[in-house]
């Protein structure tokens, strides 16, 4: 990964940017890095172990990072989609960051294994992946590796859900977020979740009560996948982060595809394309409506 | 919420359906019904909203909390809206919330979305009815509820 060391050498030692935001070898696996000094640039490193979508710490909220100044970030094709959105929804300025896209043959599901890529340990977020080949970069780099192995285990989690009944359906989810604790790290995580006052912390009036009871717990996640609608990059950091290892990730992909069926809308890391909530077309769909 | 309970175990439970109306088409629409003498199963609640696109899914959500067992969503047919383009933009959130809802183990019959004009006084007589029907057969929706919190 020179190129890419040296890129992010080149960049701190100009004074285009002053943190690298990238990953960087630790004790177990990867982990984020925020290069400040030009000399610690061969630090960073790029490999399948590489899951965590850095975008996230683009987000203005996060203070910490934001007084570093100006930032270069490392991302995936898929990450770049986070980008963009921030970019679209005007919580980042282009102008303001350096974008270092990586070619991406897909990263493991439990990266700290560091197995061989198979159908078992690919993420399977991988599957189907379209964004191989970064689009949104200002340096792009590494060659493009074939096509990762297909992890179909979430695709046909979604066809299993669909074929229960409404009843087998509701008690699978009571069962999986019954375990919720209402950490909120899946909002923490997630790069599209930006509000400066969420909903959650609302109290007057109170929209969705802090403790962690079933309907809490269920009104919590319904809300939190709404408002990722159209807008969800399907990165899956929420799932990662979840220490009750909810499935997370079934929900944001099944909103996902509800949002490509009706509205032929795929995340994308294009930020001059509409994202399909808050715009219309007069034809939309409306069978389900009386 | 003890009420509730109570109604359930003594057979006397009978649906309470919420419904979130548009001002100008839907409610005028309910108003007429209610001229005409249509009758219509009294289990409807009507909360009167400036528009159907001000319908947040947690209204809906609310409502089922606070023991709501069916939820009605009415306003203006499209292109009748009165501030232009609003039902729009509620159809399409409205469509990823119905998808969700019922990926989230909620029978459809639960939540009813239906375009009512000002003049559809009879449209409005079928869905109260229609609905408070369909309600009825899938029984009280006490899973959904607050355990702790107040009721309609």
């Amino acid at each position: 990964m020179s190129a890419l060391q040296d890129t992010a050498r080149k960049l701190l030692n100009d004074g285009t940017v002053s943190v690298v935001i990238g990953y960087e070898a630790g004790a177990r696996g990867v982990r984020p890095a925020f290069i400040t000094a030009p000399d610690q640039a061969d630090k960073l490193i790029f490999d399948k172990r590489c899951v965590q979508n850095l975008a996230t710490y683009l987000n203005p909220r996060r203070k910490q990072v934001a007084q570093l100044g100006k930032a270069a970030v490392v991302v995936k094709g898929c990450d770049a989609r986070a980008v963009a959105g921030m970019i679209r929804e005007k919580q980042i300025d282009r102008n303001n960051i350096v974008i270092l896209a990586m070619r991406c043959g897909g990263v493991l599901q439990h990266p700290e294994a560091d197995a061989e890529l198979t159908a078992e340990t690919v993420s399977i977020r991988c599957a189907g992946c379209t964004a191989r080949e970064p689009k949104l970069f200002d340096h792009l780099f590494g060659e493009l590796p074939p096509e990762p192995p297909v992890n179909a285990h979430r695709i046909e989690q979604i066809a299993a859900l669909e074929r229960m009944s409404p009843a087998e359906r509701w008690n699978f989810w009571t069962e999986e977020l019954s375990r919720c604790i209402r950490c909120h790290a899946c909002r923490e995580a997630c790069p599209m979740c930006f509000c400066v006052r969420c909903t959650a912390e609302k109290s007057q009036p109170q929209w969705i009560d802090p403790s962690s009871t079933p309907h809490a717990n269920r009104a919590w996640q319904t809300m939190r996948v709404l408002h990722q609608a159209g807008r969800c990059v399907d990165c899956l950091e929420c799932e990662r982060a979840c220490p009750e290892h909810i499935p997370l990730g079934l929900l944001a992909r099944y909103v996902a595809d509800a949002v490509e069926r009706r509205f032929e809308y795929k995340a994308s890391d294009d930020p001059s394309v509409a994202a399909p909530i808050g715009v219309y077309r007069t034809d939309d769909d409306e069978e389900f409506i009386r | 919420m003890s009420n509730a309970v109570e109604q359930r175990s003594d057979c006397t439970w009978t649906p309470k359906v919420v419904a979130f109306v548009c001002n100008w088409c839907t409610y005028t629409g309910a108003d007429l019904a209610g001229t005409s003498r249509l009758k219509m199963d009294p289990n409807v609640r009507v909360i009167k909203l400036p528009c159907s696109s001000r319908v947040n899914p947690l209204f809906i959500i609310k409502a089922f909390e606070r023991g709501a067992d069916g939820v009605i969503v009415s306003g203006c047919h499209t292109g009748d809206c009165h501030y232009s383009t609003g039902n729009y933009h509620a159809r399409r959130r409205f469509a990823i919330l119905h998808d969700l809802l019922q990926f989230m183990g909620v029978e459809e019959d639960r939540v009813t979305f239906a375009w009512v004009s000002a003049s559809e006084g009879n449209k409005w007589q079928q869905v109260v009815n229609e609905t408070t029907a369909r309600v009825r057969q899938l029984g009280p929706f006490g899973s959904m509820q607050d355990q702790s919190g107040g009721t309609l």
